[in-house]
C-alpha cells in the first residue's frame, strides 16, 4: 500500500507540475511571423488615386543627400554601430516591425479600441457622464470607442496612412535613393531580418507610418500619445538597426507623414462626429417622430436608462459617397411596423432562438460578439483580413490601400447602419417581448439595421473584390456575424437581411474606387 | 462574475466566491473526516447561491442590469474507503445560472467533475490530544464544453486543474480545529473567440489561466451524530487581471480573490446511522473580481459497506 502511495504522490507532482510549469505561455498568431517580402514593390504607386491629399507632393520633402556625400556615409556607419552586439529584445524589435509596418500599426490601433470601448459608468444621480475631448483624463476616459466611434478612427487613420504612403512612394520614385543594404554590403550582412528589395529608401515609408499615425493618435486616442509615441520610437530603432533606413531617410519620412496626418485631423475635425452624440432634445424629438408615425419607439433597455449611442452619428461626412447619395440610395426603407404580424412572426423567431440555444450557436454568437472591451466588429473584419493579406506579400503601400479601401468602407457603412437606426428609433426584440433574454450583450441603441449586418456586408464585399479567391469565404463569414445576432437574440431576421443588402451596397462604392484608384 | 462550483475545487474558482468551504462536512476534500475501509458513501447536495454586489477589482459595486445573480448546483458525490486511511472521493455537479434583472439569458449544464484522493499517513496522540496529517490530490476538469465567456452567467471556467493539499487535524475530545493549505494548478483554456483583451489585445482564443491557492481554517465540534464547524476559507489567484471600471467583457483569466465565513453541519441519523444529512451556508466578506455571494447548501448522504465489514 505505501508503495502506491508513493506512486500516487508521485503523479500528482507530475501531473501538477506538466499542468502549470508547462509552457503556459500563449503565442499569437502574428507573434512570430516572417519579414515582410512584398513580390511587387508597386513602384509606380506614387501616382495611384489619393483621397483628401490633391496631389502626391502636397507636402515637399526636400533632395536627399547623394550616397557618397560625408553626411551619408556617417549616416551608414551609424547603422553599422547599431548592428555591433544586439541585444535579443533589439532584435525581437526588428523582427516584430519588418513584419509589416501597416499590419503593427493596425494591431495597435485594434488594441487601443478595444480598451477604450467601455461604456461610462452612471452617476450616483442615475444620469450618465460623457467622455470629454476636452478633458480627456478624466473619468469617463476618452474616447468611449464604440462601433462607429471604432470605425470612424480606423478609416481616418488607414486613409491617412495611405495617403501618406503614396506620397511617400512618389518621392521615393523621384529621389531614387538605394537603401543603406543596397549600398554597403557591411550592412547588407547583418540585416537578416529584412527583405532586401529595389524599392528606394528616401524618405522612410515605416518613418511615413509613425509619423502620420502617431500624429492622427491626438485626435483619436489623446490620452495615449505617449504609448504611441514610444511605439513609433521603436519602430525608428527597427528601422534603423535593420539597415533598412538611414537617419536622413527617416527624419524625411516622418516629417511627411506628420504634416499629411494634419489634413486628415483636419477633416476629422469637422466632420460632425463630434456633435454626434446629440442632445436630450434630439432624443426626444427622435421617439416623438417615432410616436407620431404610429410605431413603438426604441427604449434604453440599460439601467439606469442610457442616452442612445451616437445618434447623429449618420450625420458624419462620409468617404466613398455623398450625403445625397446616403439618403437617396443607401438609406434602407422602413422595417416592418411594430403592429404588422410580419413584425410578430419575426419577434416570435428572435424568441425561439433563445429558447433553444445550441452549443454551436453559442459558438458563432461569442465568436462573433465583439461587443464591448473588444476592437468591435470593423476591428474583427480588419484581424480577419490582415490574416489573408499575410498570405498575399502585399507591399506596405499595397497594405496601406486595402485597408483604406476596408476601413473607409466600414465607417460608411457604421454611418449609413446608424441613420438608419435613428430615422427609423426601431425596438429591440427584447423590448418588445420581456421574456426574450439575450445571450450576448444589448446593444443601447435602435435595431434596424443590425451593425454587424451591415459592417460584415460591406467588408466582405471590398474584400471578395480585393481577394477574389476569398469571396466566398468572406461572404459566409459575413452571413454567419449576422445569423449571430438573431441567435443572440438581439436583432430581427429584417434588421439583418436589409443591414446586408444596406452594407453590400456601401461596400459597391468601395469596390468602384478600387477598380479606379490605379492600384489594379 | 460567476459563480457556483463544483464542490470541492473547482469551487475555488468562481468569482461569485463560493467556496467549497462552505459545504457541509461530508467527507470532503477539505475535512478530516474519513471512510473506514470499504465504507462507501454517496449522496446529493444542492448548493444556491447568490450576489447582488460585486467587486470590480476592487471597486465594489452593484448593477441593476444584473439585479441578483444566482447559481445553483445539484451534485452527486460518491467517496470510498480504500482502507481507513485512504479514501477517494468524486462530485459531478450540473449548475443553472440566472440573473434576476436585465436581459442577459442564464445558462445550465454538466460542469466540472472532481476526484480527490485523501490520505491520512499520520495520526498521534499525546494525552487527550490528537494531531492528524492529510495530504490531499484532485483533479478536475470540465463535463461538458460549457461557454467560458458569458460571466457572469457562465457555469464555470473551463480549467482543467490539479490540486496538490496538506492538512493538520487537532483534536481533543469533541473540539476539533483542521488547517488546510492548497495548491491549484490551472490548465489554459479556449475561447469562442479567437482573439481578446484583458491588459493588452491576443490575437488567439488560449487564455493562460493563472494558478491559485487555497487557505482553509475550519473548528467546532466533531462528535459521533453531530458535527458542526465554523469555517474561515481564502482562495487567492496567483496572477490574472482586474476587471476594468464597467466592463461587462470578462474573461476566465480574472485575478479572482475571495475570504469567506461560514458553517456546516452533519448529522447522522441515531436510528439509523447510514445516513445523514447535511447543511451549511458560507457568506464573502471581501472578494476581487468575485461576486459578493452568499451560498447555502443541503444534502443527504447514505453510507455502506462493500461486502464485509473490514476489521480494524
Amino acid at each position: 500500500m505505501k508503495k502506491n502511495i508513493f506512486t500516487y504522490l508521485l503523479t500528482l507532482v507530475v501531473a501538477l507540475w506538466v499542468i502549470t510549469a508547462c509552457n503556459k505561455s500563449i503565442e499569437g498568431r502574428t507573434d512570430n511571423i516572417s519579414f515582410l517580402s512584398p513580390s511587387n514593390i508597386d513602384l509606380n504607386a506614387g501616382s495611384w488615386k489619393l483621397i483628401l491629399l490633391s496631389r502626391p507632393d502636397s507636402f515637399l520633402v526636400a533632395p536627399p543627400a547623394a550616397t557618397n556625400a560625408p553626411g551619408y556615409i556617417g549616416e551608414l556607419n551609424e547603422i553599422k554601430g547599431l548592428q555591433q552586439n544586439l541585444t535579443p529584445d533589439q532584435i525581437d524589435n526588428i523582427k516584430y516591425w519588418t513584419a509589416g509596418a501597416v499590419l503593427r500599426w493596425n494591431e495597435t490601433m485594434r488594441q487601443l479600441v478595444a480598451k477604450y470601448n467601455l461604456a461610462p459608468y452612471q452617476n450616483e444621480d442615475g444620469t450618465y457622464p460623457f467622455p470629454s475631448s476636452a478633458n480627456p483624463f478624466n473619468y469617463p476616459q476618452f474616447p468611449f470607442a464604440n462601433p462607429p466611434y471604432a470605425a470612424r478612427a480606423y478609416a481616418y487613420v488607414a486613409a491617412a496612412q495611405y495617403d501618406a504612403l503614396v506620397a511617400c512612394w512618389y518621392f521615393k520614385k523621384l529621389y531614387n535613393r538605394a537603401a543603406p543594404y543596397k549600398t554597403d554590403s557591411t550592412i547588407n550582412a547583418h540585416s537578416g531580418h529584412i527583405a532586401k528589395t529595389d524599392l528606394p529608401s528616401y524618405p522612410s515609408e515605416d518613418a511615413v507610418l509613425a509619423g502620420v499615425t502617431a500624429e492622427l493618435m491626438k485626435l483619436f486616442f489623446p490620452t495615449e500619445i505617449g504609448f504611441v509615441e514610444q511605439k513609433a520610437a521603436d519602430e525608428k530603432a527597427s528601422s534603423l538597426a535593420s539597415g533598412k533606413n538611414t537617419r536622413s531617410d527617416w527624419t524625411a519620412g516622418e516629417a511627411l507623414g506628420r504634416q499629411i496626418a494634419t489634413v486628415f485631423a483636419a477633416r476629422g475635425r469637422t466632420d460632425k462626429a463630434g456633435a454626434a452624440i446629440g442632445t436630450p432634445a434630439i432624443w426626444a424629438q427622435m421617439e416623438q417622430d417615432c410616436v407620431t408615425k404610429g410605431e413603438i419607439p426604441w427604449i434604453s433597455q440599460e439601467s439606469p436608462k442610457r442616452p442612445p449611442q451616437l445618434p447623429l452619428f449618420g450625420k458624419v461626412k462620409t468617404f466613398l459617397f455623398d450625403s445625397a447619395t446616403l439618403v437617396n440610395e443607401v438609406r434602407p426603407g422602413a422595417p416592418p411596423a411594430t403592429s404588422s404580424q410580419q413584425f410578430k412572426d419575426e419577434t416570435a423567431e428572435v424568441r425561439y432562438y433563445t429558447e433553444h440555444v445550441t452549443r454551436d450557436r453559442m459558438k458563432m454568437i461569442d465568436f462573433w460578439a465583439d461587443g464591448v472591451a473588444t476592437p468591435t466588429p470593423p476591428g474583427h473584419w480588419n484581424d480577419i483580413a490582415a490574416e489573408d493579406f499575410l498570405t498575399q506579400n502585399f507591399s506596405e503601400v499595397r497594405w496601406a490601400r486595402n485597408m483604406a479601401l476596408l476601413n473607409m468602407a466600414m465607417m460608411d457603412a457604421a454611418i449609413a447602419c446608424w441613420d438608419a437606426k435613428y430615422v427609423y428609433f426601431n425596438p429591440r426584440p427584447s423590448q418588445v417581448d420581456p421574456d426574450i433574454k439575450t445571450l450576448t450583450g444589448l446593444p443601447n441603441f435602435p435595431s434596424y439595421i443590425s451593425g454587424h449586418s451591415t459592417f460584415s456586408a460591406a467588408a466582405a464585399t471590398i474584400l471578395g473584390h480585393l481577394l477574389p479567391s476569398r469571396a466566398t469565404a468572406y461572404n459566409s463569414m459575413a452571413q454567419e456575424a449576422e445569423m449571430s445576432r438573431l441567435y443572440g437574440g438581439i436583432h430581427y431576421r429584417s434588421d439583418i437581411e436589409v443591414g446586408y443588402t444596406v452594407g453590400q451596397k456601401v461596400g459597391g462604392y468601395a469596390v468602384k474606387r478600387a477598380t479606379i484608384d490605379g492600384a489594379e | 462574475m460567476k459563480i457556483f462550483v463544483n464542490n470541492v475545487l473547482a469551487v475555488a474558482i468562481i468569482i461569485a466566491g463560493i467556496v467549497s468551504g462552505g459545504r457541509a462536512s461530508a467527507q470532503t476534500d477539505l475535512d478530516a473526516i474519513m471512510m473506514n475501509k470499504k465504507q462507501f458513501c454517496q449522496g446529493v447536495t444542492y448548493d444556491y447561491s447568490s450576489w447582488d454586489h460585486y467587486w470590480e477589482g476592487t471597486f465594489k459595486r452593484d448593477n441593476e442590469n444584473l439585479g441578483t445573480v444566482s447559481t445553483q448546483a445539484l451534485m452527486y458525490m460518491p467517496n470510498y474507503g480504500i482502507t481507513n486511511n485512504l479514501n477517494v472521493m468524486a462530485s459531478v455537479p450540473y449548475v443553472w445560472t440566472k440573473a434576476s434583472e436585465g436581459t442577459l439569458h442564464g445558462l445550465e449544464g454538466f460542469q466540472d467533475v472532481s476526484v480527490f484522493v485523501k490520505w491520512r499517513p499520520l495520526v498521534k496522540s499525546f494525552g487527550k490530544n490528537q494531531f492528524s496529517l492529510f495530504a490531499i490530490g484532485g483533479f478536475s476538469t470540465p463535463l461538458s464544453d460549457y461557454v467560458i465567456e458569458f460571466i457572469p452567467m457562465s457555469i464555470g471556467l473551463g480549467s482543467t486543474n490539479v490540486i496538490a493539499r496538506g492538512m493538520i487535524d487537532y483534536r481533543r475530545g469533541n473540539f476539533t480545529a483542521t488547517g488546510s493549505a492548497a495548491y491549484i494548478g490551472r490548465s489554459n483554456v479556449k475561447l469562442d473567440k479567437d482573439a481578446y483583451y484583458d491588459t493588452e489585445l491576443h490575437l488567439t482564443d488560449e487564455v493562460d489561466m493563472p494558478n491559485q491557492t487555497l487557505y482553509q481554517l475550519r473548528t467546532g465540534y466533531r462528535g459521533k451524530y453531530l458535527i458542526a464547524e465554523a469555517l474561515l476559507t481564502k482562495v487567492t489567484t496567483l496572477g490574472g487581471y482586474d476587471i476594468t471600471k464597467n466592463n461587462g467583457q470578462l474573461y476566465p483569466n480574472l485575478r479572482m480573490n475571495s475570504t469567506t465565513v461560514g458553517a456546516s453541519v452533519k448529522y447522522t441519523l441515531k436510528s439509523f446511522t447510514n445516513i445523514s444529512v447535511t447543511a451549511g451556508g458560507n457568506y464573502t466578506i471581501a472578494g476581487r473580481n468575485v461576486g459578493q455571494s452568499t451560498m447555502f447548501n443541503a444534502g443527504a448522504f447514505y453510507v455502506f459497506y462493500v461486502g464485509k465489514k473490514a476489521k480494524s
